[in-house]
């Protein structure tokens, strides 16, 4: 669902043969005119135009929010907003990176929480003054739906937090845009945490696991193997059974 | 979208897919395994490792006079960034218990136990806390926690996938505490997947003869060191994270232990003493030194810091003629080139074919095996499929995935990976993607114990940027492992350890130290490391720059 949006805000483009490839168009990289290849992204483009970049790249690959952008196109009133590892540059683009967002984290204790409402009221309150105008949503490079995470914080609804915020790489767009100043991605976090630790149903075989640790019952199993010559252990690695599909 | 030029081959993997599914199916391996004697053949053929010129013979340090991957031995035999009679080391800017050097998974693993124990931390990370591979390990985190897969079972398959290279000690570490890490990251908060009664769900990883592997959807680095750096940040009062700030030298006592380090302001190009009592270097890998011109999955600041800093401050290392590629880098389309493809991808019944839509190795050779049959099937076989960018590359088959696990495990497993390649028009719970492998991982590193000590008093190493724990080759899920296990070892010795340390006069001498052997050894170089970050700027711009190199900080 969240992935068909993609596709249509970041018009998939048909790879094209070397000439055409080759093609440029201009941006303006905080104001500043520059021919950048035409199939670039921001952050591709930034780097041909010579920037080195300190603020504003992380893992280049969509994982880690390190680099979000804003810009304008052309003939079009409207802000956009993304990643500039995954965004692609357009004829006439207006960007500039955002190299920090200042966002609050709320200082606790996991161990003294509970997974309700009561705790995102203590910690995060301004998640009350959600006015549901979906900013937040629109601005997501990872197309989650931010303001309905934000309702189920509202609710105390942990799970569903935890489920629609899964995603989140932490970018801080959403936080930037939104009018009721709400850092979504830290209630978002938080919600995580709560599932995790204290909703998610416990696994019985670990359980297990651990207490076997406990008692030592492998270490008879390692020593003979840690023992084992090289030819011994290659003789019972390659003659191991394996476990289906 | 796909060009027409690869619709040809496109069609015969929609072909040949009944008949693999049924194979799949099954039960049976659908490509026999690989023999000893075959794994070892393709290695020799067709491993990037294993060209003779991918090696040379350190001059200097430590590892001197051993075979090690060219570009590592470039770094290795490098200039300071500073001059050590330009500081006043009684005066140092910061005190601190342990300086952690690197903000990444096994630095945030390593401040937690830290502090637990009672001791305060600095980390110093070169771009923002979490900005590392940790972040963007996609599959999982393998550990034997299911009633058939005993740890001992895991530690086989790690000895076997390192070609038995493996430091015994460490393998039996890294497997041992698996489970215990399982539950450590799941009362932090960590949230897994799971089956309907609770239990973990595993997947097979290449090389595991058990499914192992844990997982939180294909973000699983990305919740995992997250949740250690919102733990980290709860304690502000113990652990201070200075971004920006890499650290460029460690510091000796006149004793001759580890006693902090030289931080640099990328920024403001100040510089700061930290006097520390313990070190502990969590700085990663070095995928961004591009290593044989390859393409790397690694994030922008994996460049090999540490490993510098130790060398030079008369650190062993181990292992640094081995260089991981992980089979799945990404090829089509270009903006993607390199980047990762998680295994978890073959785990759940993906499968690597040629241009004729055929299989031609098992899907779950240890990395280095399924790396070297790719690039066989391409420049031997000429079976590769080429993109207009000339780029070869083998299909690798995820519509599959759905047809074996059932309609919407792709969306539910794989949201990072369907957002990678829909962008661009590719949808592949319909269509394959296309790969070759990309450089990924440091197997070797500095040595450690299972202390994660090293022959230097107060400086530990943890995660990448050791060495010993996987050999010559790293199977999948387990530096995540790695990276927790070994963390939080290191934050826990190193908290015992300063409680007896006391320092002496700290010095910097061993920088010139190594300088003078450079220039005895008669090694001529302009490198300056720690390099930090990577240059991506093209030739053209490069000219252009006259003073650059004035500029001190990065170019």
């Amino acid at each position: 669902m969240a992935t068909k949006k993609a596709a249509k805000k970041q018009r998939p483009k048909k790879a094209q043969d070397k000439s055409q490839k080759e093609k440029l168009v201009t941006v303006f990289i905080m104001g500043k005119a520059h021919n950048v290849p035409a199939e670039a992204t921001i952050m591709g483009a930034m780097e041909y135009a010579g920037y080195q970049i300190k603020r504003g790249a992380g893992c280049r690959e969509g994982f880690c929010g390190a680099c979000a952008t804003v810009y304008r196109l052309p003939g079009d009133y409207k802000i956009y907003s993304g990643l500039a590892c995954t965004t692609l540059v357009e004829e006439g683009m207006w960007l500039s990176q955002l190299p920090a967002i200042p966002a609050h984290k709320a200082v606790y204790d996991i161990e003294k929480l509970e997974p309700n409402v009561a705790t995102i009221q203590k910690l995060y309150p301004e998640v009350f003054r959600c006015v549901a105008c979906n900013t937040c949503t629109k601005a997501c490079p990872q197309d989650l739906e931010v303001m309905d995470y934000i309702q189920a914080a509202k609710r105390g609804d942990i799970e569903a937090v935890m489920d629609l915020s899964f995603d989140c790489l932490c970018c801080g767009l959403c936080a930037i845009r939104c009018p009721a100043e709400i850092v979504q991605f830290n209630v978002g976090l938080l919600a995580k945490r709560l599932y995790g630790k204290y909703l998610s149903k416990k696994s019985k075989d670990l359980e297990e696991r651990l207490k076997e640790i406990q008692k030592n019952k492998f270490e008879k199993d390692y020593k003979a193997l840690m023992k084992s010559t090289k030819k011994d252990l290659k003789k019972k690695y390659y003659d191991r059974d394996m476990e289906g599909q | 979208m796909y060009p027409d030029s690869m619709s040809e081959s496109l069609n015969k993997v929609i072909r040949s897919r009944p008949r693999r599914l049924e194979l799949a199916k099954s039960g049976k391996p659908i490509f026999p395994p690989m023999s000893a004697e075959e794994r070892e053949e393709v290695l020799n053929k067709f491993h990037p490792d294993y060209k003779p010129e991918s090696r040379r013979k350190l001059k200097v340090g430590p590892n001197k006079g051993e075979l090690i991957t060219t570009e590592v031995a470039d770094l290795l035999e490098s200039h300071s960034r500073i001059k050590s009679d330009l500081f006043d080391l009684s005066k140092p800017d910061y005190e601190t218990d342990i300086l952690i050097i690197g903000g990444g998974g096994a630095g945030g693993a390593a401040a937690i136990l830290a502090m637990q124990n009672k001791a305060k931390c600095i980390i110093s990370t070169k771009l923002r806390f979490g900005d590392a591979n940790s972040m963007m390990s996609q599959g999982g985190m393998q550990a034997a926690v299911k009633p058939q897969d005993p740890p001992t079972r895991h530690y086989l398959d790690v000895m076997g996938g390192g070609h038995f290279d493996n430091k015994p000690e460490l393998v039996h570490t890294l497997t041992h505490d698996g489970p215990d890490v399982a539950r450590w990251l799941e009362k932090l908060g960590v949230v897994w997947d799971k089956n309907e009664d609770g239990s973990l769900q595993v997947l097979h990883g290449g090389g595991t003869s058990r499914k192992r592997m844990l997982s939180a959807r294909d973000y699983t680095g990305a919740i995992i060191m997250r949740t250690l750096m919102d733990e980290v940040r709860n304690h502000p009062d113990k652990v201070t994270v200075l971004e920006f700030m890499p650290t460029v030298e460690l510091i000796l006592d006149d004793k001759g232990n580890c006693a902090g380090g030289v931080l640099y302001n990328l920024e403001t190009e100040e510089y700061f003493i930290v006097k520390a009592k313990a070190t502990i270097i969590t700085t990663g890998g070095y995928g961004r030194l591009h290593i044989r011109g390859f393409d790397t999955t690694n994030h922008y600041g994996a460049t090999g810091d540490g490993l510098v800093m130790a060398y030079r401050a008369g650190s062993k290392l181990l292992y640094m003629d081995s260089v991981q590629y992980h089979p799945t880098g990404s090829v089509f389309p270009e903006q993607i080139a390199g980047f990762l493809i998680t295994e978890k991808i073959r785990g759940a019944g993906g499968q690597p074919l040629n241009k004729d839509g055929e299989l031609f190795v098992f899907p779950r050779e240890p990395r280095d095996v399924e790396s070297s049959a790719f690039i066989r099937e391409c420049l031997e076989r000429n079976n590769g499929i080429r993109t207009p960018e000339g780029r070869l590359g083998i299909w690798l088959d995820s519509p599959l995935i759905e047809m074996l696990q059932g309609e919407g495990y792709i969306n539910r497993q794989f949201p990072a990976m369907h957002r990678q390649f829909i962008r661009y028009g590719i949808d592949i719970t319909k269509e394959p993607m296309l790969v070759y492998p990309s450089l990924h991982y440091q197997n070797g590193g500095i040595e450690i114990n299972d202390k994660c000590e090293t022959k230097i008093p107060g400086l530990y190493v943890a995660g990448e940027a050791s060495g010993g724990v996987h050999g010559r080759n790293r199977l999948m899920g387990n530096s995540v492992l790695d990276y927790n296990v070994f963390g939080r070892r290191a934050g826990k010795h190193a908290a015992e350890y300063i409680k007896s340390v006391k320092l002496g006069k700290l010095s910097l001498d061993h920088i010139q130290k190594f300088d003078a052997e450079l220039k005895k050894a008669g090694v001529k170089t302009d490198l300056i490391a720690p390099i930090l970050l990577p240059a991506y700027t093209p030739e053209a711009v490069r000219k252009r720059q006259l003073t650059a190199q004035y500029e001190g900080t990065l170019r």
